[in-house]
């Protein structure tokens, strides 16, 4: 299972985001292949999230295509994307702060919990409520949150929120998922146990594609780094090719804020 | 488990005593009330379902001012259904529910693309827009003078019984029925995993969105259910008062909606029946008996202000506030009494 596949499972072709005068991404592209865990690295403000923004319907592209399993799907809905199979978490915490966790992941269990609206009225949906209950849970537990289930979100500590985060993503049951810092703020514990559970994900048949600054934990887990500078592909490769690459040093000694994260 | 089982039980047997009791209390209220008193209770019951439907939009975190208006189509829709082709009443006033559901599921293609505060706007250019082709087509809306002489809800006339719903108290029993299915099927709506998804979006739309929930979907949905309702209080109305017009569902009146929504407070589904309790007893019987009715406008403005001020999560959270006084000061004195002098 740790060979990523032949196939690409998600493309991006020429892709281009401006904001303005600002170009966010400039004719980026790249392929992810299925079952791999996929980085995507580069200084601060390079084009990583607003990346992720047009993959996941965010943002229409300016120029461009998306391809998800050979279908283009630029400029579709996030909710359909995610019907699809294609799920995004957040930088920094995004969640219902406002609900128990429990209540998190059941909503991330929208699209498994089918009943039409006269049944939820009626009450006749109590079986795929109770269904997406326990699949709420097992995800819980697969995190190591479920004794915090009922706990409501905003007393969790900002290493567990970030988890519940991904938590909500799975729930969907995803066949790409992408992580937008994943360990940013997570204390090296923290860091070593997330970095296991996305292996987990992953050889549970998930592809992979992340963002992080934590080079380290970068390094050691993707099977393959596309680097991004200015909104444009850079470097793409292996770990140790790309963590050798004078241009990657370059580019992240160049950034005021980004010297060290390559060291 | 079984500790949980039989908790869940005495918890359900207190809810449904205190319903029976509440529906005992509302059987016998129009009896102690004077003829007037009792006219404003069937308008207050409308009001109770008008502003029950509005916070169910506003879960999804939109305030509308067009709900008011909404609620005239319902009423406009049930008045020239029953006069102009001799639809039954009854059957009017679901159809002008309807209408109310088929026009806020026409707007929210142009007003869902806006949010928060252009959301308002927006809401309020629409239902002007509705006014303005009720004032300007007098065929058939009846222009600035509106409807009159809307049919009236028909007798009943059987052997055994015969009620006449001329009288006010047996039209408050009619509405008290029809607002009481409604309010269940709402309060049932938010219970279920469709109440979850609308919090959902108004707390996090984004990340509501990445899990697959379509939330332009799910808004729409808020605001046509709403609408139905809306519309139902307002077929409601105009089989009752038997006379509509465009100022009766102008933007005046969405400000009392709001103020007893926000004077009731949102968090809870007993929030705004609250409000518009309370706020109607006071208008009703305290300002008329002091001969302050002009004062109105001025009096509802300062007990806004006042409850925005001191009371933020409205009157819902009276309750709880004083539980928890009462709590502390029972348990003040005893805590201090067992203490050593
Ligand atoms: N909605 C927007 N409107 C205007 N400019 C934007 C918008 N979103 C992003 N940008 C700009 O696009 C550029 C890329 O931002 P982006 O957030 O994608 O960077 P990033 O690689 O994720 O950075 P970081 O590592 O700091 O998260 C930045 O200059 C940013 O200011
Ligand atoms: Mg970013």
């Amino acid at each position: 299972m740790n060979v990523p596949g032949e196939r690409p499972i998600l493309e991006a072709r020429g892709l281009t985001r401006r904001f303005g005068g600002l170009v966010a991404v400039n004719n980026f592209s790249f392929s992810v292949h299925e079952d791999a865990i996929h980085g995507l690295i580069g200084p601060n403000g390079a084009g990583k999230t607003t990346t992720f923004n047009v993959i996941s319907g965010f943002y229409a592209p300016t120029a461009g295509r998306v391809l998800f399993r050979g279908l283009d799907i630029s400029g579709r809905k996030t909710s359909a994307l995610a019907a699809m199979g294609l799920v995004r978490t957040f930088q920094g915490s995004t969640l219902f702060q406002e609900f128990s966790v429990l209540d998190n992941v059941r909503v991330g269990r929208h699209l498994g919990a089918r009943a039409g609206f006269l049944s939820r009225l009626i009450g006749t949906d109590r079986i795929s409520e109770r269904e997406a209950d326990a699949k709420a849970r097992e995800t819980l537990a697969f995190f190591g949150l479920e004794e915090l289930a009922g706990e409501p979100v905003s007393n969790l500590p900002h290493g567990h929120q970030r988890m519940l985060g991904m938590a909500v993503a799975l729930a969907a049951e995803p066949k790409v998922l992408l992580l937008d810092e994943p360990f940013t703020g997570m204390n090296p514990e923290e860091t070593r146990r997330m970095m296991a559970l996305v292996r987990r994900i992953r050889d549970r048949g998930v592809t992979i594609m992340l963002v992080e600054h934590d080079m380290q934990a970068v390094m050691n887990l993707c099977d393959i780094i596309t680097v991004m500078n200015f909104g444009a592909l850079l470097v793409e490769g292996a770990p140790e090719a790309v963590r050798n690459d004078p241009a990657v040093i370059e580019a992240y000694l160049g950034s005021t804020d980004g010297a060290g994260h390559a060291s | 488990m079984q500790a949980a089982g039989t908790g869940g039980l005495v918890r359900r047997t207190a809810w449904r005593l205190r319903l029976v009791f509440l529906f005992a209390m509302l059987a016998a209220l129009p009896y102690l009330l004077s003829y007037s008193q009792q006219e404003i209770a069937v308008l207050l019951v409308i009001n109770v379902l008008l502003v029950c439907s509005y916070r169910l939009l506003t879960l999804t975190g939109e305030w509308s001012l067009g709900h008011v208006v909404i609620m005239g189509v319902g009423a406009y829709a049930s008045a020239l259904l029953a006069k102009q082709f001799g639809v039954p009443v009854p059957l009017s006033m679901l159809l002008g529910g309807c209408m109310a559901a088929a026009t806020a599921a026409l707007l929210s293609f142009p007003l869902f693309r806006m949010k928060g505060f252009y959301f308002l706007i927006g809401s309020f250019a629409a239902g002007e827009i509705i006014r303005l082709i009720w004032k300007r087509f007098t065929d058939p809306f009846g222009g600035p003078k509106g409807l009159k002489r809307i049919d009236p809800f028909p007798d009943i006339e059987a052997s055994f019984l015969s009620v006449d719903f001329y009288e006010p108290v047996n039209y408050y029993f009619l509405a008290l029925a029809v607002v009481s299915v409604s309010l269940f099927v709402l309060y049932r709506i938010e219970r279920s995993r469709i109440g979850l998804t609308f919090h959902a979006i108004h707390w996090q739309d984004r990340l509501a969105e990445s899990v697959g929930v379509d939330t332009f979907r799910y808004r729409t949905l808020a605001f046509v259910i709403a609408s139905f309702f809306a519309g139902i209080a307002g077929g409601l109305y105009a089989h009752y008062v038997g006379a509509v017009n465009p100022t009766r569902f102008s933007v005046d009146q969405m400000v009392y909606v709001l103020v007893w929504a926000i004077v009731g407070g949102t968090a809870t589904f007993h929030g705004p029946i609250l409000g518009v309790v309370v706020l109607t007893v006071i208008n009703e019987i305290v300002l008329r008996a002091l001969g302050l009715d002009t004062a109105r406008p001025l009096i509802y403005g300062a007990i806004l202000i006042l409850s925005v001020l001191y009371l933020p999560n409205g009157l819902e959270s009276l309750g709880p506030r004083l539980q928890a006084r009462w709590r502390r000061w029972r348990g003040g004195p005893a805590a201090a009494g067992r203490e050593p002098a």
